[in-house]
Formats: C-alpha cells, structure tokens, sequence
C-alpha cells in the first residue's frame, strides 16, 4: 500500500511538477559526433568546444538553461540514424547538430529535417547532395560544402605552378566530393588518381609506388582523423617527402598533428578557420580551449562552437520562443552572430558564403606542432551547388 | 620492372603482416575450437602495450621485447578467466563472448590511454630507404618488416613441424578428443596455444604500429581480413595461412596497382577508375569463394 501510495506520489510529481519546468525552461540541443573508437578524438574535440561555447553563453540562452544530449554514431551510418531518431521523437530536442561524416549525415538527414521538422546544423560534413538538388529549408551548415575547401586548394596550385597532381582519397561520399573539388578548379595535369577502401584500408604502399613512379609535382590527399597520420607517415618513410610534396585538405590538423609531429613540418593545406585568424571571438575561444584542454582546437572544434552560437542567435532574438519554425528558420538564416572565421553569411541553400585559407605546418613558440595561415586563397566563395538548390 | 619488384615486396609485406594475425587465430579456431573475435583486441593492446613500454625504455627493440611477454601473460589470462568457460557452449556463444570482448578492450583502452590515438616511430636506424637495387629505394622500416616477419614464419613452422608441442598442436587439429584420451593436458595446452596466438596478435599490432597509428578499434578492422586469410588457407593449418596471406597479399596490392589500367583495356577511362576500386575490394572475397568451391575446407584444410 506505501508502495502505491509512493508511487502515486511519483507520478503526480513527474506530471505536474517536473515535465512542465523541463518544456519551459531549457532549449535542448543534440549533438551527434564520434565519441568511440578510432576517430573519437574528432568528437572529443567538438565536445570540448560545445562545452565551451555553453560555457561562453553563461550555461543560458534567453534565460533558458542550456542541454546538450550528446549521441555517440560510433562511426556507423545507420547508427548516426538511429541515434538521430531518438534525439527527434524520445528527447524532442529543438535543435540537432553536428556530424563529421558525410554518409552518417546523409543517412540521418530526412529523419530529423523531414519526419521530424527538426532543424539540423551540420558542424563538419557539407555533402554535394544537400547542397544542390535536395538542399532543404530545415538544413544549416556551419562548416562547408566538400568540394570548397578542395577547390581553394586547387585555385592555389595554380597559383603556385604546380603541374602535375596525383590524388589520393577515401572511396566513399566525401572522398569522392573531394577529388571532385580539387579538379574543378586544378588547372595542371592530373598524374594519377587513387581512391582507397574506406574505412579499412591503413596500407598505402601500393599507392605510394605508384606515386614514385609517376613523379608528380605534388600529391593530393583527403584523410581525415587516424587516416592522415597513416599517409603521411607512410609518406615520409617512403622518402617522397624529399622528392614530391604533399598538399591536404582536412588530413593535417589539431588532431592529426600530435601524432604526426615533425612529420608534417612544411606541408600546405587549405581551410575555412585557422586557429591564428584574427578576429577577438576567435582569440578568445583559442585562448580559452588552449587554457582549459592544453592543446589547439581544430576546425571541427570550431565549427561546432559556431553551430552553438548561431543556434543561441536565433534563440535570443526569439526571446528563447521556439515554438514557431519558420521564424526560428527566418532568425537562423540571417546568420546574425560572431563566427570564429569572421565574416559569416548564408547562402541560398544555406552553406555559407567564406574566405578560404592556405595553412602550413609550423611549430609555435613553444615548441607545439600546428598550422598557420600564410595566404587567402579564394574570398567570399559560395559552392558550385548552390545553383542547383531551389530555395531562395 | 623494378616497379613490378616493388609492389611484389609491398604484398609480401602485407601478406607477412596478416600472417602473424591469421596464425593465432587458425590455431585458436583450428585446435581449440574457438571462435576469437576479440584476436583484434590483442593485436591492439599489444601495440598499446609497445607503446607504453618503449615510453619508459625509450627504445623501440626493447618496448618490442617487453610487449611480447605482456601480451603472452594478458592472452594466458584471458584464456584462464575467460575463455575456458566457453569451450563446452556453441559457437554462437563464443561470438557473443568475444564480440563483448572487443568492446570491452575497446572502452579499457579509451579509460587508460584515452580516445586520441598514440604514435610509435620509426627507430632512427630504420628511418631511411634501403636501395633494394641499384636505384630502386625501398622503406627500410618495411624492409625490416618482410626480414622480421619472414623470420617469425620460419620459427612458427619449426616450433609447429619439429617440436614436441607442435606435435601436439598438429594432433589438436586433427583430432582434439583423440589427444585428450591419450592423456595430453589439455588445459596446459590450451593455454599455451592462446598465449601464442596472442603473442603473435600483439607482434603483429606492434610492428605495424609505426607504418600507422595506435588507435583503438585496429584491430578490428584487419581482423575481417584474417578471417577470410585463414577461411582460405583452411582452419588449424599454419601453411595454409601462410600461403593464404601471401595470396592475399599480392592480390591486394595487384588490385589497388593493375586493376584500373587493366579495366580501362574493357570500357571508358572515366568508368574504369569508378569500378577499379570497388572490385580491388572484393578481388579477395571473390578468392575466397573461388577457393570455397574447389576445395570447401580451404587449401590446406583437413577433409572430413
């Protein structure tokens, strides 16, 4: 009789008190990334930087208490949308963010946007596909479309006068993007061309053959995580570092360089955010994450810290109401926040419109291995999908 | 032709690698019966272990040297606490075991050395190219890799054809009943056999180790592969293994090297570099099955 006397109790506490505080007074955010296994050092990196950027906002966003679920996609396309699918219809978040991966995103898209009229703010993967034909109205990027960053490289071989190029990529979504980015724009002679089993594939010692037989002027690769410390080891034990040089996108970076250490001195990349660009917000939060975590963030840190500030500006300018979609959308799109890149605009199928840069591989003053910015290497760029999106 | 030299070597190496995944698990499935999922997890905690001993001897032959012996206790223990309980259950039941397994080395991993992935370099004498011919350089590390490796197999195959174990270990996989009955300790051997199969794992992970990253997971991603190795080589035979990983070795590489010049003799240019890596991946399945046809307990399998 206690028993259902207490429980009773329970109940009624739970109906009446607890659930109407959690409706009202929190804006919930899920955040689906890789927390395990042999890429959850990406993750751990997006985590730290939601962390701080809740911790930059005051834990509050109009008032409202800040909850971040974050979803492990353990690497897996049908996990993300597994994953995806509880935060929409058990957690009822307001906003689900993330995403490195492109296959993960793109399983995961039409459950939350779609089935779930959730908006989505993709904190990394930007596949070909949602920027062109099926761009959709409750889908934001805060990073990139893939061929971007690839292109800008491109643009700057030329620039260079590189004339020849092997490339070298994973064969999946993004990989394929990629290369297709870098030959868009790459004017020279493309010497050979290598896509790798994906994400099994660790051994690179046919494609480096192949690579010293054909002599290019540079390699091209596409890595990222764990992968870009296997090339570019393998690189350098082949002796190609000294005869061929190595251009990257997204394959050299805060997670990758702890392990690739002097390895990677002097290889070029391009990027969207580097940690030294000098606008305060981006100050602040390289000097905060370095304070806090003693390492530099990456630009998967910094995009999901930018996913977090453009989700509180709409919030705020909504007075934290949330309950109207397409004012929430209408706020979204406007862009009205401090991105760590600087200026920050949308494009029509909401990507954004932004300088790209050229990073090398330095060590700081203290001996640290990172990149720095030592050219632009295409301004305001909107991405060559953008025209194949219907939405204004 | 010196390419042709190269990429033989690059499989060789390849091929050399899986073997020393693939012997312990032919063994284990071969002798003892069991269904060892969780064999990428000793591949992995022995590069692990590399690591974090070549930290405090500050030499790469010696945190080598110490890991051996560390991996051969953790697969003797794992075997004493864990797998005995298994051997009487189905092989259902000893998927599930082990697949927990993984990802409980998994999560250990993460909780100890944490999620980032660990680096082991190259040992300075073996940082550079050797010219295999005049003119042709080839990685020393990897050089070494095909030396060390090569020399492994030859013990394994003298410890498995001339010792008083190996004999045992034949008679295992022949008949296991049968050597139980004639008085063996099975439960000593047992052990030992897992131990060894470990040791090999974590000599695996160790080694190569250096051409990659420590990260956790690394093992599980080659262990599909070790599978099909010894499916091919047939299951409890060390030669066929043996022959099976070089097969796989070369046919890897051959398909990663030749597949797309060869398509583009067939079709367009443009569609010949879509299909050349979708097939380079399945170019080893496709072996396998081949194999399954002609001979159904693999090359060197015993006939029931």
């Amino acid at each position: 009789m206690k028993g259902t006397l207490f429980g009773a109790a329970a109940i009624a506490a739970l109906a009446f008190g607890l659930q109407p505080v959690m409706a009202q007074e929190s804006i919930k955010i899920g955040f689906v990334s890789t927390f395990s296994g042999s890429q959850a050092a990406i993750g751990e990196d997006m985590r730290r930087s939601v962390d701080l950027a809740v911790e930059h906002l005051g834990g509050k966003i109009a008032g409202k208490k800040i909850e971040i679920v974050y979803e492990d996609d353990q690497f897996k396309p049908d996990v993300g949308k597994a994953r995806s699918e509880k935060l929409v219809q058990q957690d009822k978040v307001n906003f689900i963010a993330g995403y490195i991966w492109s296959n993960v995103l793109l399983a995961s898209l039409k459950t939350v946007t779609d089935e779930g009229d959730t908006i989505l703010i993709s904190a990394n993967a930007g596949p070909s596909q949602i920027a062109g034909e099926l761009c959709n109205k409750n889908f934001f990027s805060t990073s990139w479309q893939n061929d971007q960053t690839p292109m800008a490289m491109g643009d700057y071989l030329n620039t260079k006068g590189v004339k020849s190029l092997y490339v070298v990529g994973p064969n999946y979504a993004a990989g394929k993007d990629m290369l297709a980015g870098v030959k868009r724009t790459y004017k020279g002679t493309i010497a050979g061309e290598d896509y790798t089993k994906w994400p099994d594939q660790l051994d690179f010692s046919a494609e480096l053959t192949k690579i010293a037989a054909a002599k290019p002027g540079g390699i091209f690769i596409f890595y990222p995580g764990a992968h870009g410390v296997q090339f570019v080891k393998q690189w350098v034990q082949a002796g190609l570092n000294k005869t061929v040089p190595l251009y990257q996108v997204f394959s050299i970076d805060a997670i990758t360089l702890p392990q690739q250490g002097d390895l990677a001195l002097g290889t070029l990349g391009a990027q969207e955010w580097v940690n030294d660009l000098p606008n305060e917000q981006n100050k602040k939060y390289v000097a905060d994450f370095k304070k806090k975590y003693n390492v530099y963030p990456s630009y998967y840190g910094a995009q999901s810290y930018d996913s977090i500030m453009l989700i509180a500006s709409a919030a705020e300018a909504l007075k934290g109401d949330l309950s109207n979609k397409d004012k929430v959308r209408a706020e979204m799109k406007k862009a009205n926040f401090k991105s760590l890149r600087g200026d920050f605009k949308f494009a029509n199928n909401n990507f954004p419109i932004q300088n790209f840069y050229i990073q090398e591989t330095v060590k700081d003053a203290g001996g640290m291995v990172t990149v720095k910015t030592i050219d632009t290497a295409v301004k305001a760029a909107t991405d060559p999908y953008a025209d194949k999106c219907a939405m204004k | 032709m010196e390419y042709l030299l190269v990429q033989i070597l690059n499989g060789v190496q390849l091929g050399l690698l899986m073997f020393l995944l693939a012997a312990g698990l032919t063994l284990t499935l071969g002798i003892m019966d069991l269904v060892n999922l969780a064999h990428g997890s000793l591949y992995m905690m022995g590069a692990y272990l590399a690591w974090t001993f070549i930290g405090w001897t500050d030499s790469f032959v010696l945190g080598v040297l110490l890991a051996l012996p560390a991996t051969f206790a953790l697969g003797v223990v794992l075997e004493m606490v864990v797998m005995r309980r298994l051997y009487a259950r189905t092989h259902l039941d000893h998927v599930l075991a082990t697949f927990g397994l993984i990802l409980f080395f998994n999560e250990l991993v993460r909780v100890i050395w944490g999620p980032a992935g660990k680096s082991i370099a190259v040992p300075p004498f073996l940082a550079n190219t050797v010219e295999i011919l005049p003119g042709v350089p080839y990685p020393a590390y990897r050089f070494a890799l095909i030396v060390a490796g090569g020399v492994v197999a030859l013990l394994l195959a003298w410890l498995v054809a001339r010792t008083r174990m190996g004999m045992l270990i034949r008679a295992g996989a022949s008949n296991r009943r049968m050597i139980g009955a004639l008085g063996v300790n099975i439960e000593l051997l047992f052990s030992l056999v897992f131990g060894l199969g470990a040791v090999f794992a974590g000599l695996a992970g160790t080694i190569a180790a250096p051409i990659g990253s420590v990260k956790i997971g690394m093992g599980d991603d080659i262990l599909i592969l070790a599978l099909v190795i010894i499916v091919i080589g047939g299951i409890g035979s060390i030669k066929g293994a043996f022959v099976a990983a070089m097969l796989v070795g070369q046919i890897d590489i051959f398909g990663r090297t030749y597949l797309a010049d060869l398509l583009k003799l067939f079709m367009g240019p443009a569609s010949a570099s879509a299909a050349a890596p979708a097939i380079s991946q399945v170019l080893v399945y496709v072996l396998m099955a081949g194999v399954l046809v002609w001979r159904p307990t693999g090359l060197f399998g015993q006939r029931s």
